[in-house]
């Protein structure tokens, strides 16, 4: 068996009155590829900050490779690209090299200054999200799409095991989607990285995706993405809390 | 000019100081206002002044504190403030900017009652309020040089960290960094520089040597880094330019530095869009 990379336990989450989350238990192991479905106000970005330790839950355990989460000292081994990107300052003024170099900052540590090979690394982050070409633009000058691909690169500069999209193409074209999802897929296939890919959007389980999780509040499914297309629509809607649009290529694989 | 410099130690302290605030107002400030807490300097002068009313009030009072030196009780306040925001910020979480009245109405309250106390020192006020050719003292000059090491070795060693927060504050925090700590240093470092400007561009203005050259550097810098290249050039220019004019045209130098500092925006600006124009014109 694959080693785990977060192990949840029996989390709940509750905010000054409301629970968010219940009884959440989830296990996403090396090399897995894994859609964290839900609609808007599930709880998944409340369970993304529990999983980065930005929140501590009410009850329940948290252990990321194979630690218990308050002891976990190896942050940079996880790569976050949060949905915020997308609402960030647009006119800061950093370069696109600036800004990918920064993924290194917990890496290199307090107090010190440089890893010796940073511009290389910089680069092949920037290469393997197809952005080599925009290094020296500001940030501010690029489409959403861009942003989202350097923000990625500056979290594979730090060589992370398990990546973190919250809602990655929340912004960018419907005909630039497919090539960011070969682009993921690539990173999964090759480079080996774990993936979580937290959505609203159905639209998103592309073939590129293993395991498909289902969250509102508490998990209804999780399992093999063969699985989950099997399940009936009538199912999703229950727990999706709303019809769950069906889109063509999904409506060819239920066929 | 020079010749008077090298004469005259007064000047000589105005103008090392002038040239050390040059450098520190917009290095700073170029974290200052991209983190878009450009207001906060603000509020910070306003306390700093309780601070340096209160202290030349004292002096004036007690015969064993004429010659304590009022950038000293200045510091301390400013200090004292930017903590005080922060646990103002943090209390009224959706309402950030409120600590920013509070802490500048309370300032300039207390300096108003301190001013009333003393009615003697308007012409020393004056100075602070404004900033001086003629008032800074050697003493001041070594304040300035400690606060503008401190500065610079704070932003050496926290370059990186200082960058990743400034960018993306939840991206810091998720990656480990120690966010808070970073961040209070921070506070504590804005208000040394901040009481280390007023002697030369004086408390009400120290704000516009923090944002100024910044504002105009932001208009034609590629990068972080230029950036903060292009606001410490513009920062020293409009200081030397601004002493210069205040020393031979006998006025404030808080007065002719940020007028300076306002036509070299002026002049990025409109140099900006004129090279856009002449740029699409020939394509």
């Amino acid at each position: 068996m694959k080693q785990p990379l977060i192990e949840l336990e029996d989390v709940s989450f509750q905010y000054e009155y409301q629970e968010v989350l219940h009884n959440i238990s989830l296990v996403v192991r090396e090399g897995d590829f894994l859609a964290l479905l839900g609609p808007n106000g599930s709880g998944k970005s409340t369970l993304l900050k529990i999983i980065l330790g930005l929140l501590k839950p009410t009850k329940g355990s948290v252990k990321l490779f194979g630690e218990k989460s308050t002891s976990f000292k190896h942050r940079e081994w996880i790569g976050y690209v949060s949905q915020k990107s997308n609402s960030f300052n647009a006119g800061f003024p950093a370069t696109v090299k600036e800004v990918v170099a920064s993924g290194l900052t917990k890496k290199i540590g307090l107090f010190k200054r440089h890893l010796p090979n940073k511009e290389e690394r910089v680069f092949e982050a920037l290469h393997a999200v197809g952005m080599e070409q925009f290094a020296n633009r500001n940030i501010g000058e690029l489409s959403g799409g861009q942003q989202q691909r350097v923000f990625i690169a500056r979290a594979l500069i730090a060589e992370p095991k398990l990546l973190i999209l919250d809602e990655p193409t929340v912004g960018i074209d419907y005909e630039n989607v497919q090539s960011f999802y070969d682009m993921l897929y690539h990173l999964n296939e090759e480079l080996r990285i774990t993936m979580i890919l937290v959505t609203h959007d159905v639209d998103t389980l592309t073939d590129t995706i293993s395991h498909v999780a289902c969250l509102n509040k508490t998990i209804h499914f999780h399992g093999y993405k063969d699985n989950y297309d099997s399940i009936s629509a009538d199912q999703r809607n229950e727990w999706y809390g709303h019809s769950v649009r069906q889109l063509p290529h999904m409506k060819k694989e239920n066929k | 000019m020079i010749s008077s410099i090298l004469h005259y130690d007064f000047l000589q302290n105005a103008f090392l100081s002038g040239m050390i605030i040059g450098v520190i107002a917009p290095l700073l400030g170029v974290f200052i206002v991209v983190r878009r807490l450009s207001v906060i300097a603000d509020a910070l002068s306003h306390v700093t002044l309780a601070g340096i009313a209160g202290s030349l009030y004292l002096s004036q009072t007690f015969s064993a504190l004429a010659l304590l030196n009022p950038i000293y009780l200045g510091i301390l306040s400013a200090v004292g403030g930017s903590m005080v925001i922060e646990r103002l910020r943090r209390l009224y979480k959706h309402f950030e900017e409120l600590a920013i009245p509070i802490i500048m109405s309370a300032g300039l309250g207390v300096s108003a009652i301190f001013i009333s106390l003393a009615q003697g020192f308007s012409t020393d006020l004056f100075s602070y309020l404004f900033g001086s050719v003629s008032a800074v003292s050697r003493q001041d000059l070594w304040v300035v040089l400690s606060i503008a090491i401190l500065v610079v070795v704070f932003v050496y060693f926290f370059y990186k960290e200082l960058f990743v927060l400034s960018f993306d504050e939840e991206y810091a925090k998720a990656s480990g960094l120690p966010a808070k700590w970073i961040h209070f240093l921070f506070m504590i470092v804005t208000a040394l520089v901040i009481a280390a400007s007023m002697r030369i561009v004086g408390i009400l203005l120290v704000s516009s040597l923090i944002t100024l050259p910044v504002a105009a550097s932001l208009r034609i810098a590629k990068g972080f880094k230029q950036t903060i290249f292009f606001a410490i050039l513009f920062g020293e220019l409009a200081v030397m330019i601004g002493l210069i004019s205040a020393f031979y045209l006998n006025l404030a130098p808080g007065g002719t530095i940020v007028v300076t500092s306002i036509f070299i925006l002026l002049f990025v600006i409109v140099g900006k869009k004129a090279a856009i124009a002449i740029r699409a014109k020939k394509s």
